[in-house]
């Protein structure tokens, strides 16, 4: 904020110094970097709380000064959670923004370094809430990196039709809540209706409809239960039909494309500059998707295409989560297809414990259980960060390990967090109204955010 | 498992990563670039000029309590914090990751925000939680704790809710919601 000392020095001091503005930008220096690439840098608002609060004293009427500060959130129900805005308007014109996080800050990074690699799925799996086996996934990922431990094909099948059914689910709560904050109310209910039963399906597998601690490292918790794929064919047949009511209620209507066309705009350059990722990535027209750039578990082994749009808008982050359901579709029914025999954990008896029937007839089982529970299993020193494409973006999980049963530090790449960078640039100069059809085009989970 | 295999430093030294005139590791597979504190946004400039499409993730680790001794390449001076970058290029699907070494007396690196912006929340974030100066970024402020934190949670002398209440009086009188 002040001047160096040295640069008071009273032969430099000029009259007309620049003196700093609070909540100004200071332009940072302009060679080689992507910040030109940025034309509405403007739009990102820097203002600390005592800054806004300071600005609530001055007058209220101010001929020079036609804009005023209005806080949206963190209660508010097109925020997806405890998202809050500080948003400069200028009357419905939204002039600058910057989005204010944290409401939802737990440490979880921090509890990770208290939890063993096998417990570690319990907390990972509660940042994103609405698609937590990719939290799960990526967690169990690294770790096996660290260990160096080859999962058998069984489990990285059903981790894949987890995780594709799980991508399903959130998109479908995209739709949802996309629907609701566009005024499309019937849509909320039509969207929990269709994630509700893949939650029901999970429910079966897992045991629970969220937060399943269902992918560990070394493999799943549990086989697929008997008549998974009559379940999960009857959701794939259920899907598509309701898809298509989507499409007459949503797509083609006029008034849902007046709403969304053009509105919350990116450019591919700025999504690249500020490390976009997912959906909004490929809203403006670059076709990245981990699964096809840099294919994990086996999807080298499935065919699907990568949507992408073409203005960067609103529109285009609808379009393509409701044609990504179809591609997930695409790949359950060959999951479902090729799933293949055999174990669904790796049977390293450093890593996984023993079969719970060994337990009753042998004691050395009954103790390696035990330990595996209470101390876990120590993980080789290293580091390693490890990505998938989460609905929301590039999910990536950065582990270094001391070699003791728990990590030593355990950072989650959120792409929620990362997505919210964004949102000055895309909310610049619309309506209030359409900064709603902004963060709603984003996908936010405030629990990835914030962790 | 060969523990003592896996742990040591592989250095490649006919790494294309060479080129940035640091020492390159591998770890598990993966190409690390371990820059000095001085050159870190040099090279993260270098980079930018070579294609790197994105700055994928930024964050930092404190080896305060770190037990075993720390494998580094020869020139590189183990310190307490390590601050880390991931790169991605999107035309060869290769990644990055590029360290530094930042004291513990002197926790400060440059900002990569000139070069790269997407690193604005998680430069800010790093600092949030380790209390890392990231040098030139617009806006260092506390991103994920309140304003009126005092500490940095991710610190390993940082205790895990031991430290009952941590606000202190607010400076404007409580202006502010």
């Amino acid at each position: 904020m002040t001047m160096a000392p040295d640069q008071a020095d009273e032969t430099d001091v000029e009259a007309d110094a620049p003196v700093e503005q609070p909540g100004a930008v200071r332009s940072p220096d302009p060679q080689g970097g992507q910040l030109d690439r940025l034309p509405r840098l403007d739009a990102v608002l820097r203002m600390s709380e005592v800054q806004a609060a300071e600005q609530a004293d001055e007058p209220l009427y101010d001929e020079n000064d036609q804009t005023m500060l209005v806080n949206m959130g963190p209660s508010h129900p097109s925020t997806h959670g405890v998202l809050r805005l500080m948003l400069e308007m200028d009357g419905e014109t939204v002039r600058r923004s910057k989005p204010i996080i944290g409401y939802l800050h737990t440490g979880m990074e921090k509890t990770g370094e208290s939890l063993t690699f096998l417990q570690g799925g319990t907390n990972v799996t509660r940042m994103d809430y609405a698609s937590p086996l990719f939290n799960e996934l990526v967690f169990a990922l690294a770790t096996e990196q660290l260990l160096e431990v080859e999962i058998p094909e069984r489990a990285t099948w059903i981790r894949m039709l987890m995780s594709e059914l799980n991508r399903i689910a959130s998109h479908l709560l995209f739709m949802a809540t996309n629907g609701m904050d566009l005024g499309a109310v019937s849509m909320m209910i039509y969207g929990w209706r269709e994630r509700e039963q893949v939650l029901r399906f999970f429910e079966k597998v897992t045991g629970l409809r969220m937060n399943h601690n269902y992918i560990r490292p070394g493999g799943v918790a549990a086989d697929l239960p008997d008549g998974w794929r009559d379940d999960v064919l009857y959701l794939m047949d259920m899907l598509p039909p309701r898809l298509e009511e989507y499409d007459i209620l949503m797509t083609g209507q006029p008034i849902w494309r007046e709403r969304l066309q053009g509105v919350g705009t990116l450019s591919p350059e700025e999504a690249l500059a500020l490390s976009i990722t997912g959906p909004v990535l490929r809203s403006t027209g670059i076709a990245r998707d981990l699964r096809k750039d840099e294919p994990y578990l086996a999807y080298d082994q499935v065919d699907f295409d990568v949507l992408v749009g073409s203005y960067g808008d609103s529109y285009d982050c609808y379009a393509i989560r409701l044609n990504e359901i179809r591609e997930s579709i695409r790949i359950v029914h060959q999951v479902v297809d090729q799933m293949p025999k055999g174990d669904f954990r790796v049977q390293d008896t450093k890593v996984t414990p023993p079969p719970r029937a060994r337990i009753d007839e042998s004691m050395e089982a009954l103790i390696h259980h035990f330990k595996i529970f209470t101390e876990g299993f120590k993980v080789p020193e290293g580091e390693v960060y490890v990505a998938v494409e989460s609905p929301r973006g590039e999910l990536g999980c950065y582990l270094v390990s001391d070699g003791s049963p728990t990590p030593y530090r355990m950072h989650i790449r959120a792409p929620s967090l990362v997505n919210l960078q964004c949102l000055p640039h895309k909310m610049a100069n619309g309506l209030v109204a359409d900064a709603v059809a902004s963060i709603s085009s984003v996908d936010p989970i405030m629990g990835e955010v914030d962790r | 498992m060969t523990d003592t295999e896996l742990v040591e430093v592989t250095e490649l030294d006919d790494s294309p990563a060479r080129r940035y005139g640091h020492p390159v590791t591998s770890s598990r597979g993966q190409t690390v670039l371990h820059a000095p504190r001085e050159q870190w946004r040099a090279t993260a400039e270098a980079l930018f000029a070579d294609n790197w499409t994105m700055l994928v993730d930024i964050t930092a680790v404190d080896f305060l309590t770190y037990k075993p001794a720390r494998k580094l390449p020869d020139g590189v001076t183990a310190e307490r914090f390590e601050v880390v970058a991931s790169f991605v290029r999107f035309d060869t699907g290769e990644r990055i990751r590029m360290r530094t070494q930042v004291p513990g007396s002197d926790p400060k690196v440059d900002s990569l925000y000139a070069i790269y912006p997407g690193s604005d929340y998680q430069e800010r974030e790093t600092f949030d939680m380790f209390g890392i100066v990231f040098d030139g970024h617009p806006d260092l402020s506390r991103i994920l704790m309140p304003e009126e934190w005092e500490g940095h949670p991710l610190r390993k002398d940082f205790a895990q809710g031991v430290i009952p209440v941590q606000f202190k009086a607010p400076q404007n009188g409580g202006a502010g919601s």
